[in-house]
């Protein structure tokens, strides 16, 4: 039973970056005063009619070009009918048969390496409102405000190809990043502006070769990448405790005859007592409890009669379009990656952290190399002291308060002088209250011990003091030499020239 | 008050007639006949007359004058005046009150035209009679015992008994022509995007038109000028030029081909579809005559499916009004319930309690045709032979100017004949409906009278967009004829 | 007839309508009858035919994204049946 394979499928929903809403002028600013960002068209009054948003549908097109996806030359809308107070009109404009875009993929960066998670569909819909439920459901009213009805969404959904909650944390994380450095989306997830239902399973293997499936589960109420990923975990781990429990008792049988091709094996569905598979479900994640809360088992799919939406026209898009989207993307992640790898020669994992970080970032991290010269120190102080001090005081690399140049110029100045890192590291901080390296290492009163002969003088006094150290690099501890390095250091405040001072030690140590 | 509305802006220019004095004369007919005829689910007395002022201060100053100016018009209730009570004939909007106007609301304010009431109506549109209106049932001036037609009865009674010289109407199936054919005036079905649809309460978005009431070809020449034309709030609202279709209706079409469909006819041996009532077809043939007299060809064609018609609009127009009234649900405005235990019956007695019986018979209909496992069978199939419909139509104009038939198979019927049997009622439409269907223009002009003193519709139909072509061919009947010059005596 | 009391009431529960037995009766008689007129449809063979859900040949009808004006909260909930404060209020969605 430990050796199941999960199966996740994710359906991200992501709030546009547009000043106003899908089909009306109304404000998609979030936070706003209940229902003062409505109008009669998104209130769904009698007699309004939607009219589709430029703007919406371009970033539309932008994610959906960003998440290689094939672009439909034409597309349409579809009418979703259900009944719920957030959904004025008791129908969600939708695209159902024909989207315009599908087939995409993302790739995501995993410990084993990059992984393409392939995309089934993108399409953009409208969102509804939101409800306020009383805390004692069911007895007391529930509240309406349609401020973010009509808002543009994207919904983007995953094939079932991600093999782990990590792995779905990875994607949501790539996912965040791509849309936000194309200008499509903030994707905050605390604002919802960026949602995720995750749909899993888990395929247990069985002593024949084959495997046996779960029935899919719905979760939803997900509020961050962190609950996606443990709720996931908890959730696999209880389907695989209920179907243990389930098959024991006799509540779900296995009928081999059944087997379904999935992938390169085959998969055989639970079933009832009475034949039938076991029915899909929808759960609701508790982040305060850390557990699923399995809803009731849906018997029958939703009617949702979907049909044309007679109130709009549809979209056909051309070549001469997407050429234009393309342009407009200019370098995505992925590629960026492998530009920062190849150009500056640094490891896949470091280019992946700053490209990470997004377009500003890495534009940063290129005007410190064309400073300095030398790109694996600028990654090293870009990516290491650079982010944690952005992170530390919640800065945007924009108002930086210091310049790539300065970094740059800090870094030819260690290489100079040979300043040791901690020492350096107290000239970067100087740096960030305004001070050039120069001056701030003049106000640090930092001068770099480099005379050979002081520094020879230094060394002998070193190796005579320390007569242990010297017998264990004799017998091979090459790591001794370290304590006459560290001797020269305290000697000189921590000024010595590094490069000068290892060569000496060695030199010395390898004579006597 | 008997006069046309052009007669009524000559009567202002001259300055033999007030916008004032207009409106006092049509006010006092309401006054006189409504009791009668009840057309109107609300008018406006006051502010009418504070309109008619303001349109009279306005001549007085030397102000460039909107084309209807001081003339009133009545307007269905389907169609959202800002301000005003907008209640489709439904119990369920009994309190709705749009704040906005409709587009072509919009233009009659622009055009000065006065508006002196919200007309009667079929519960959202629905229904041929006017007799499923939640409030009231009106009359046909012409015989107080049967009905004017609907959905739109009250637009085309009110303009029939002059309580109003003009007026809007809506046309998803015919409630445009249908009761204009039965109360002998003239109604325009305009192209599918010729006139925006925003601010028009729907019913089958793909297929509802807002279209004019006239006494004659002229008045609606002038009023789908002022309504026609493009609209960014209505998507499907088609941005084309509008031609000054009051200009150019006088001048006739020359080496005219008018197109004849069998299928509206009965054969020899076989009844048409709908059963053509032998009256209405005599006078539908005596009118092709006088075209013919005029030097146009008269041409038999065949719309081999228009039989169908009926049967895919019960489809496609009911799919749509399934989904376009599930908006009424007693949450965010409407009827709501008083009575209730939890959401969902809340919603579903508030709308038990809404909506009339046919409203909801269509809204199951529509809901059926559209659900798991029938919607193939039936919503699609119908969007199929839509286009089969639609085909038969473009084959048609490749080789006549207009198709030419009855508007109804029968002149007006008796109130309550046809409640009981919501098919026969359906098959009342049987010649209006492939019209909307196929997205074309279509008019009824009146042709004669019955023997019990009934009018009798022509209905004339043209390919999409040619409304002028359309009202120049009705002129051209009009002009020799005087059907349309006859008024009730109410 | 071609509509079962079942099959209606499935329908009416989809269009949120309340029905009495009486109503259900109705909708038997009356809907089986047009669904019965209605299947003349299926004499038609449509196989190589296209479904048109609209008219118009029409397409690419786009708003820019500027912002419009909205209505106050008192305009919007002004048709509204029952409002607490600037929201509407509905009875418990959970409720039954």
């Amino acid at each position: 039973m430990t050796t199941h394979r999960i199966i996740i499928g994710l359906e991200v929903h992501v709030q546009l970056l547009t000043k106003t809403k899908l089909f009306c002028g109304c404000s998609t600013q979030f936070g706003l005063p209940p229902n003062s960002a409505t109008c009669p068209i998104c209130c769904g009054l009698p007699g309004t009619l939607p009219v589709m948003n430029r703007e919406a549908f371009h970033l539309a097109l932008k994610a959906a070009t960003a998440l290689n996806c094939k672009i439909a030359s034409f597309t349409k809308w579809d009418r979703k009918n259900y009944y719920y107070p957030d959904l004025p009109k008791n129908y969600q404009i939708s695209q159902y048969d024909l989207p315009f875009s599908s087939e995409g993929w993302l790739e995501i960066e995993l410990p084993s390496g990059p992984k393409k998670v392939g995309i089934i569909r993108a399409h953009l819909e409208e969102d509804a409102g939101k409800m306020l439920h009383d805390e004692h459901a069911g007895k007391s009213d529930s509240l309406v405000d349609l401020n973010r009805t009509g808002t543009p969404l994207l919904e983007i959904v995953s094939k079932p190809a991600i093999d782990t909650p990590e792995e779905a944390k990875a994607y949501l994380e790539e996912l965040r990043l791509l849309l936000r450095e194309i200008g499509v989306s903030d994707c905050e997830m605390q604002e919802g502006s960026l949602r995720c239902d995750a749909n899993i399973n888990i395929h247990v293997p069985q002593a024949d070769g084959t495997f046996i499936a779960t029935p899919i589960i719905e979760i939803k109420n997900l509020n961050s990448f962190r609950g996606v990923e443990r709720a996931l975990k908890y959730e696999a781990e209880r389907q695989a405790n209920e179907l243990r429990r389930s098959l024991d008792a006799g509540a779900w049988v296995v009928d081999s005859s059944r087997a379904k091709a999935f992938r390169d094996y085959a998969v055989i569905q639970v079933l009832t007592q009475r034949g039938s598979e076991v029915a899909k479900a929808t759960a609701g994640w508790d982040e305060r409890t850390g557990r699923t809360e399995i809803q009731r088992r849906k018997e029958e799919a939703s009617d949702y009669r979907y049909f044309p939406e007679p109130d709009l026209v549809p979209v056909k898009v051309d070549a001469a379009i997407l050429d234009k989207v393309r342009t407009e993307l200019g370098e995505l992640p992925a590629a960026q990656k492998a530009r920062l790898q190849s150009q500056y020669g640094i490891p896949a994992y470091d280019a992946g952290i700053l490209s990470r970080q997004g377009r500003a970032f890495v534009a940063y991290f290129e005007a410190v190399v064309k400073t300095c010269g030398d790109a694996k120190e600028a990654c090293n102080w870009t990516i290491n002291d650079l982010l944690s001090t952005l992170n530390e005081r919640q800065l945007d690399i924009n108002v930086c308060p210091l310049s790539p140049q300065g970094l740059g110029e800090l870094i030819v100045e260690i290489k100079s002088t040979g300043l040791n890192k901690q020492r350096a590291r107290e000239v970067y901080t100087a740096m960030l209250d305004g001070l050039t390296a120069k001056q701030a290492i003049d106000k640090l009163g930092f001068k770099v011990v480099g005379d050979e002969a002081q520094l020879l003088e230094l060394v002998r006094r070193a190796i005579a003091a320390n007569p242990k150290a010297v017998a264990d690099f004799k017998k091979g501890k090459l790591k001794a030499a370290d304590a006459i390095k560290g001797f020269v250091m305290r000697e000189t405040k921590g000024m010595a020239n590094t490069e000068v001072v290892q060569r000496l030690v060695m030199e010395e140590l390898n004579r006597g | 008050m008997n006069l046309t509305a052009a007669e009524l802006l000559e009567r202002q220019s001259t300055g033999d007639l007030s916008a004032e004095a207009i409106t006092q004369s049509f006010l006092a007919r309401i006054q006189q006949v409504e009791p009668k005829l009840r057309s109107f689910l609300a008018v406006d007395e006051a502010g009418a007359l504070e309109q008619a002022r303001a349109i009279d201060a306005k001549r007085r100053r030397g102000d460039a004058m909107g084309i209807l100016a001081g003339v009133p018009i009545a307007i269905k209730d389907v169609i959202c005046v800002q301000g005003q009570r907008a209640t489709a004939g439904s119990k369920m909007l009994e309190a709705f009150v749009p704040p906005y106007d409709a587009h072509v609301i919009t233009r009659l304010k622009e055009a000065d035209a006065i508006l002196i009431g919200k007309s009667n109506c079929d519960e959202f549109a629905m229904g041929s009679s006017t007799e499923n209106s939640a409030y009231q049932t009106t009359r046909n001036p012409w015989d107080l015992e049967r009905t004017p037609g609907g959905s739109s009865g009250g637009s085309a009674a009110a303009v029939a008994a002059s309580e109003a010289p003009l007026a809007l109407g809506t046309d998803t199936g015919g409630s445009i022509r249908q009761p204009a054919g039965l109360c002998g005036i003239v109604g325009l079905k305009p192209s599918y995007g010729r006139v925006s649809r925003f601010g028009l309460i729907a019913y089958g978005s793909s297929l509802d038109q807002c279209g004019p009431f006239a006494h004659d070809v002229r008045d609606s020449a002038l009023l789908l000028e002022v309504i026609a034309g493009h609209d960014s709030r209505d998507s499907t609202s088609v941005d084309r030029p509008v031609p000054q279709y009051a200009k150019v209706v006088e001048s006739p079409v020359q080496a005219l081909v008018i197109g004849v469909p069998r299928e509206f006819f009965n054969q020899p041996g076989a009844q048409a579809t709908g059963g053509l009532d032998a009256e209405v077809e005599r006078s539908v043939r005596d009118a092709l005559k006088v075209y013919e007299s005029l030097g146009a060809t008269i041409k038999e064609i065949s719309l081999p499916h228009s039989p169908y018609s009926v049967a895919v609009y019960y489809l496609v127009a009911t799919a749509e009004a399934s989904s376009n009234l599930a908006r009424y649900d007693g949450v965010h405005f409407g009827h709501r319930a008083k009575e209730f235990a939890g959401l969902i019956d809340m919603m579903k007695k508030s709308r038990g309690e809404g909506f009339g019986a046919e409203v909801k018979r269509r809204i199951m209909l529509g809901t059926y045709a559209l659900s798991s496992g029938y919607i193939d069978a039936y919503y699609l199939k119908a969007l199929k032979v839509r286009r089969l419909i639609r085909q038969d139509f473009d084959r048609a104009f490749a080789e006549c100017d207009v198709i030419v038939g009855p508007t109804s198979p029968t002149a007006a019927f008796k109130i309550g004949e046809k409640t009981g049997d919501p098919l026969a009622m359906y098959l009342s439409d049987i010649y209006t409906i492939s019209a909307n269907l196929a997205g074309i223009c279509g008019i009824s002009i009146p042709c004669g009278l019955t023997k019990t003193g009934l009018p009798i519709g022509l209905q004339i139909l043209g390919a999409p967009f040619t409304e002028e072509k359309l009202l120049r061919i009705a002129r051209m009947y009009e002009r020799e004829t005087d059907w349309h010059k006859r008024r009730p005596a109410v | 007839m071609s509509l079962s009391a079942d099959e209606v009431r499935r329908v009416a529960d989809l269009a949120r309508l309340e029905l009495s037995d009486a109503d259900v009766d109705a909708m038997v008689r009356q809907l089986g009858a047009i669904v019965d007129y209605i299947n003349q449809l299926q004499q038609l063979n449509t196989d190589a035919v296209e479904p048109l859900a609209h008219a118009l040949d029409v397409h690419d009808v786009f708003r820019d994204d500027v912002p419009g004006t909205s209505l106050s909260p008192d305009e919007a909930l002004a048709n509204a049946p029952a409002r607490k404060d600037d929201f509407y209020r509905v009875p418990p969605v959970f409720g039954d």
